[in-house]
C-alpha cells in the first residue's frame, strides 16, 4: 500500500494505480470509524470476555483467576433461574417483534403507496415520538395504564368494567412498552423496501390470477423481505436487552436479561457474572444476525 | 369478443376516456393508437380490471366483466415495463399464472416448456430477470401472459423499451405468435408504424375519444378526421372553401389561393368549409407538365435528403399555398430536383381526401 501511494506521486498513474488509489483513500475515510469501533466496541468486548472467566473478592473487586463458575451458574440446570430469565427475555422480545411486524407492516405499506408529499408527512408522524425523551414517553404509558390511570378511568366511566383492571406491572404492560418503543424501528426499514416495490408487479400478480392473499404472500412479502429482516434485527435484539421498560412498566416483577445484567454490575457488584451474562447475550445477537444474514445471502445469491 | 359500451373514465375533473363504444372481434389483432394521454392505456387498464369505468360497461365473450376483479378475468397483460418478478427465475415467472390456477405440476411443466420453446428461451429457464437482455425479458413477459391461455391478451406498449432493430423484429414475431395462438390481441401504442405493421384493425384515439376505427388501409387512405390524417403517416392539411359544384366534381379554394378540383362524393353537402388532405407521396412533381386533374406551377423552397427519398417543400407560383412532397431517390435516370427549381406539380382528385374541420 505504502509503495503504491508513493509511486503515484512521482510517476504517471498506471492502470493499476488508478484502481488502487481510491482503495487507500477509502480506508482513510473509514479510519475514524474503525478506530472508534476498535476502542469502544471490540476492546470492551474483549475485556468483557476476560472478566467473564474471572472471580471476584468480597468487596466486588476482580480477581484474575480462571474459572468456569460464572457460566456454570447461568447453565445450572438444577436451578435454571437465569436460563428462565433468558428464555423470558427472548419470548417477550419475540412477541414484541411479532406485534411490531403485524402492526408495522400494514402501516409501512400504506405509507409507501401514498403520493410523495403525503408519504413524507406520514413518515414525520412515525418519527414524532423521537422528539421527546424515551423515559418521558414511558412514564406517559404509566399514567395511561396505572390503577387509576387514563384507560381505567375511561373504561369505568363507560361502564365497561366494574373495577379498575390491573395492567401496570404485568407482562402485558411490558410488551406494550416494548412495542411502543420499537415500532418505528420496524416501520422505517419495511417502508424502505415497500417504497421500492413497483406497483406494476402487484398488478402483474393480480393479472395472472393471484387474489389479494397470494399476491401478498408470493410477491409483496418476498420483495419486502430485506426490510422485514432489518426490522427484525432492529427490534428483536435490542428488545431482549431492554431494562428501562421492564423496570418501569414491569416493576421488576418480570426481570429480563437486561435487568439482571444491570443489577450484577451496579447492585450486586458481581462484574464477572454480569460479564458472563453479557457474553451470552452478545452470542444471542450474533446468532440472530447470522440467521437473518444467511437467509439474505441465500436470497441475493439467487438473484 | 369484447364489447365496450359507452365507457367513460373520469379522474376528478379530467376525462381520460370519453364515451367509447368499440367491439373487438375474436382472434383479431386490434391496436389502440394515439398520442400519450389520449386514454388508450386507461381503456386497456379497464379491460384488465385495474381501473373501473365511471360509466358504461364491458363484456368479454358475452360476460359482463365491468365489476370483475383483475384476478377473476381470463385476460392477461404484457406490461410496458414487463413487470417480471425479480425474485423468481424465468421458469417461476412463466409458471406464476399456472400456480394461481392450481394447474397440476406435470401439466404445468409441459405447458411451460412448450411456451419457452415458442418464444425461443430454451436454456434460460433458471435465470433471473436481471440476468436477461431487454429482448429476452420481453419474451418472458409475453410467455408469462400467454401460458394461462387467456381469451384476450392485452399489450401495453410492450416494444417501446427495445432498440429500433429489435423492435421491428419483435413486431413480426408478435404478429406470427398471434396468428399461431389465435388469441385476441389488444395492443396499445403511440407508434403509428407499429400499428400499421401489425394490426388487423386500428382504433385511433385522441383526447379520450375514439376518432376512427378501421383497417390500416382505411385509416391511412381514408382518414375521417384531420387528426387521424395528420397522426397516421404524414399529410398536407389545407383549409378549403367550396366555390362551385359541377355534377360529380367541385371546385375549392384552399389556403394560399390555390384552386383545386375534387370529387364531390366526399364533400359533406351541407357545409362550405372543410379541410383537404393529401399525402406527401401523392404530390407528383416534374420538370414537364403532368397529366392530372389539378396541375400548377411551383417553386422548390426546401430540399431534405432522407436516404431513399427526398423531402421537398414547394410553393405555388401563383399565391402562397405550400405543400410537402416526397419523391423517390432511387435512380440517376430520374429527374433530379433542387432548391429553387421551377417545376410542375400535379394532384389527382382521387388523392384529395376531405375531412371536417374540428370545431
Amino acid at each position: 500500500m505504502q509503495s503504491a501511494a508513493t509511486t503515484t506521486t512521482d510517476l504517471p498513474a498506471t492502470a493499476t494505480n488508478h484502481a488502487r488509489r481510491p482503495k487507500l483513500f477509502g480506508w482513510l475515510l473509514i479510519a475514524p470509524m474503525v478506530l472508534w469501533l476498535a476502542l469502544f466496541v471490540v476492546a470492551p468486548l474483549i475485556i468483557l470476555l476476560v472478566y467473564s472467566f474471572c472471580q471476584r473478592d468480597d468487596l466486588g473487586r476482580i480477581v484474575y483467576e480462571f474459572t468456569w463458575e460464572n457460566y456454570a451458574r447461568i447453565f445450572d440446570f438444577e436451578d435454571p433461574i437465569y436460563l428462565r430469565i433468558l428464555w423470558r427475555s427472548v419470548l417477550y422480545a419475540g412477541i414484541t417483534t411479532a406485534f411490531c411486524i403485524a402492526i408495522g407492516y400494514p402501516v409501512a405499506w400504506f405509507i409507501a403507496r401514498q403520493r410523495e408529499t403525503t408519504r413524507n408527512r406520514l413518515l414525520m408522524l412515525v418519527m414524532v415520538p423521537f422528539w421527546t425523551s424515551f423515559l418521558i414517553r414511558t412514564y406517559a404509558w404509566i399514567t395511561i395504564l396505572s390503577q387509576n390511570g387514563l384507560l381505567n378511568g375511561l373504561l369505568e366511566a363507560a361502564k365497561i368494567i366494574p373495577q379498575p383492571l390491573e395492567m401496570m406491572y404485568t407482562p402485558f404492560a411490558v410488551v406494550i412498552g416494548l412495542l411502543y418503543a420499537y415500532l418505528p424501528f420496524m416501520i422505517l426499514p419495511i417502508y424502505g423496501s415497500a417504497e421500492k416495490v413497483d406497483n406494476s408487479l402487484v398488478d402483474a400478480a393480480h393479472d395472472l390470477g393471484a387474489g389479494p392473499f397470494r399476491a401478498f404472500s408470493d410477491v409483496i412479502i418476498p420483495l419486502t423481505w430485506p426490510g422485514i429482516s432489518a426490522g427484525i434485527l432492529l427490534v428483536f435484539v435490542p428488545a431482549i436487552g431492554m431494562f428501562a421498560v421492564t423496570d418501569l412498566m414491569g416493576g421488576g416483577r418480570q426481570p429480563m436479561i437486561g435487568n439482571v445484567i444491570q443489577n450484577q454490575f451496579l447492585k450486586a457488584r458481581n462484574w464477572p457474572f454480569g460479564a458472563a451474562l453479557g457474553i451470552i447475550f452478545t452470542l444471542l445477537f450474533v446468532i440472530a444476525y447470522v440467521f437473518v444474514q444467511y437467509r439474505a445471502a441465500k436470497r441475493s445469491q439467487n438473484e | 369478443m369484447i364489447q365496450i359500451n359507452g365507457v367513460t373514465k373520469r379522474f376528478g375533473n379530467f376525462t381520460a376516456v370519453n364515451d367509447v363504444t368499440l367491439e373487438v372481434r375474436t382472434g383479431e389483432f386490434l391496436t389502440l393508437l394515439g398520442p400519450s394521454g389520449c386514454g388508450k392505456t386507461t381503456l386497456l387498464r379497464m379491460l384488465s380490471g385495474f381501473e373501473h369505468p365511471t360509466e358504461g360497461s364491458i363484456f368479454i365473450d358475452s360476460e359482463d366483466v365491468t365489476d370483475l376483479a383483475p384476478y377473476r378475468r381470463n385476460v392477461n397483460q404484457v406490461f410496458q415495463s414487463y413487470a417480471l418478478f425479480p425474485h423468481m427465475t424465468v421458469r417461476d415467472n412463466i409458471g406464476f399464472g399456472l400456480r394461481m390456477q392450481k394447474v397440476d405440476d406435470a401439466e404445468a411443466r409441459t405447458r411451460i416448456s412448450d411456451v419457452v420453446k415458442l418464444v425461443a428461451l430454451e436454456g434460460f429457464e433458471e435465470r433471473y430477470p436481471h440476468q436477461l437482455s431487454g429482448g429476452q425479458r420481453q419474451r418472458v413477459a409475453l410467455a408469462r401472459a400467454i401460458v394461462p391461455r387467456p381469451t384476450v391478451l392485452l399489450l401495453d406498449e410492450p416494444l417501446s423499451a427495445l432498440d429500433a432493430k429489435l423492435r421491428v423484429q419483435m413486431q413480426f414475431e408478435l404478429k406470427r405468435l398471434q396468428k399461431h395462438l389465435g388469441i385476441t390481441f389488444v395492443f396499445v401504442t403511440h407508434d403509428q408504424e407499429e400499428a400499421l405493421t401489425m394490426s388487423d384493425r386500428i382504433a385511433v384515439f385522441n383526447k379520450g375519444r375514439l376518432e376512427q376505427l378501421g383497417t390500416a388501409d382505411e385509416i391511412y387512405h381514408h382518414p375521417k378526421t384531420a387528426f387521424v390524417a395528420d397522426f397516421i403517416g404524414e399529410a398536407n392539411l389545407l383549409d378549403a372553401e367550396m366555390i362551385s359544384r359541377n355534377g360529380v366534381t367541385g371546385r375549392v379554394r384552399v389556403e394560399g389561393g390555390l384552386e383545386l378540383t375534387i370529387g364531390l362524393s366526399q364533400w359533406p353537402a351541407e357545409i362550405t368549409r372543410a379541410i383537404v388532405t393529401v399525402r406527401p407521396e401523392k404530390v407528383f412533381i416534374s420538370k414537364h407538365p403532368i397529366d392530372a386533374e389539378n396541375v400548377f406551377e411551383a417553386h422548390i423552397t426546401e430540399e431534405v435528403f432522407q436516404g431513399a427519398i427526398d423531402r421537398l417543400g414547394i410553393q405555388c407560383v401563383s399565391g402562397t399555398t405550400q405543400l410537402t412532397a416526397l419523391v423517390a431517390n432511387e435512380s440517376s435516370l430520374q429527374e433530379a430536383f433542387h432548391q429553387g427549381d421551377r417545376i410542375w406539380c400535379g394532384l389527382h382528385a382521387d388523392d384529395l381526401v376531405v375531412v371536417r374541420r374540428e370545431e
